[in-house]
């Protein structure tokens, strides 16, 4: 198991959002996140990424372990497409941006500033970061928000092959990626709003 | 933290980075205040380091604003948080590349608008002296500051409140070292006093931006 989830409970804004959620995430396994809006998968993801910290319950399999990728691509307007992409491999500790500029066909806009790029071609170099990082778990908040179909499949196939290498996958989807994955329903885990979950002291820690 | 070194100042030397917007500022206030004295040379030189520390002070605090804000609302302080990088290495390397971009300018340029201030001439040689040893404090303290607004929509008015007392003692002082440098006097001990805060905010200050920025990551 690379990652093992026990009774984790997890809040936003001192509100707890998701209780009692327990699962386990192998070596080359993708679990698809579902639910409706405002149900706590990103509350989820940043939960396990370590952003936040979760109200109660169990995480194990360490935070240096995630590549996280959230709603903003963290991407620098006035660098170019090849210089965002080497500033990430350079923090993960990588070397060479080249297969994740081809997973993503890249490469005509190497020279790009990011800013003038379309939001499909931001969010594939958002996903192209996840390559450079070279960590195992990706845990992915909407990867396919603004892609088209063949992007998508790019990214289809990137996460394929991350998962046959040994790699896992956390996905907060809503479209089907032709991955074969477990697909975990987080709306049955919501909180009832009655439900105080210690906490009292969260606005000072 | 070489790389994020190496992205910052990059990013502060292309178009919209802000580099020179400090340095201006500072020219600005330095070359209006003779205007707003009157042609008194005499008082001027008696004022002349405080009014540059002032400015000094004054253009660090205008640019802090855009320190991690920028960086927040592209989501880079997520991403950073969840890299191997420790958010105290990442802001003491943000910090760094700050002075190096606004204080370091500013300390070079003092010689220059000290001359438009009528500064008598004992006093370029500790004015610079003194500039150096502060403004990496301002840098530090200012982004305690700005990790601690980071999430506030226009936190400027808040960020400045909350930095200004912060910045008195590195004034003090600062301004102290260049005021006696310039009238001949021994300006040992207020300098002694200048680098031990600036070593005492280098020292502690990452870990308390970290932590501030860590609770307004949630």
């Amino acid at each position: 198991m690379v990652l093992e989830v026990r009774d984790l409970s997890v809040e936003r804004g001192g509100i707890p959002v998701l209780t009692g959620l327990s699962f386990d995430l192998a070596a080359g396994q993708a679990l698809i996140l579902r639910g409706p809006n405002g149900a706590g998968k990103t509350t989820l993801l940043r939960t396990l990424a370590g952003l936040q910290p979760a109200l109660c319950g169990e995480i194990s399999g360490t935070q240096e372990t995630i590549a996280y990728s959230g709603h903003s691509d963290g991407l620098k307007a006035m660098l170019t497409v090849a210089e965002n992409l080497t500033f990430w491999a350079e923090v993960f500790g990588q070397k060479g941006i080249d297969r994740a500029m081809k997973a993503y066909a890249l490469e005509p806009l190497a020279e790009r500033l990011a800013g003038t790029l379309s939001a499909g071609q931001k969010r594939r170099l958002g996903l192209a970061r996840l390559l450079v990082t070279a960590r195992p778990i990706w845990m992915l908040d909407e990867p396919t928000v603004s892609l088209d179909t063949q992007a998508v499949a790019q990214f289809a196939q990137a996460a394929q092959a991350h998962l046959m290498s040994g790699g896992a996958a956390l996905i907060a989807t809503h479209i089907d990626l032709g991955l074969e994955a477990q697909v975990l329903d987080v709306a049955p885990y919501r909180a009832r709003l009655d439900a105080k979950a210690g906490a009292s002291d969260e606005a000072f820690l | 933290m070489k790389a994020l070194l190496i992205r910052d100042l990059k990013l502060a030397f292309r178009a919209g980075g802000g580099f020179g917007l400090g340095l201006a500022f500072f020219l600005i206030v330095t070359v209006l205040v003779p205007f707003g004295v009157g042609p008194q040379s005499e008082l001027l030189a008696r004022i002349a380091s405080g009014i540059l520390w002032l400015g000094a002070l004054l253009a660090c605090l205008l640019s802090l604003d855009r320190l991690l804000a920028l960086d927040w609302e592209d989501g880079t302080l997520d991403l950073l948080a969840t890299s191997p990088l420790p958010l105290e290495a990442a802001l003491s390397t943000k910090a760094l590349a700050h002075w190096l971009t606004t204080g370091l300018p500013l300390v070079l340029a003092s010689p220059v608008l000290g001359i438009l201030l009528n500064l008598p001439g004992a006093g370029y040689f500790w004015l610079v002296i003194s500039l150096l040893l502060g403004t990496p404090a301002l840098s530090v303290i200012g982004i305690f500051g700005a990790a601690l607004t980071v999430g506030v929509k226009r936190g400027g008015l808040l960020l400045s409140l909350l930095v200004l007392p912060l910045y008195v003692p590195t004034l003090i002082f600062g301004a102290e070292a260049a005021r006696r440098g310039a009238a001949e006097l021994d300006p040992t001990t207020p300098l002694l006093m200048l680098a031990g805060i600036t070593a005492g905010t280098i020292a502690v200050m990452p870990f308390a931006s970290a932590a501030a920025l860590r609770v307004n990551l949630r």
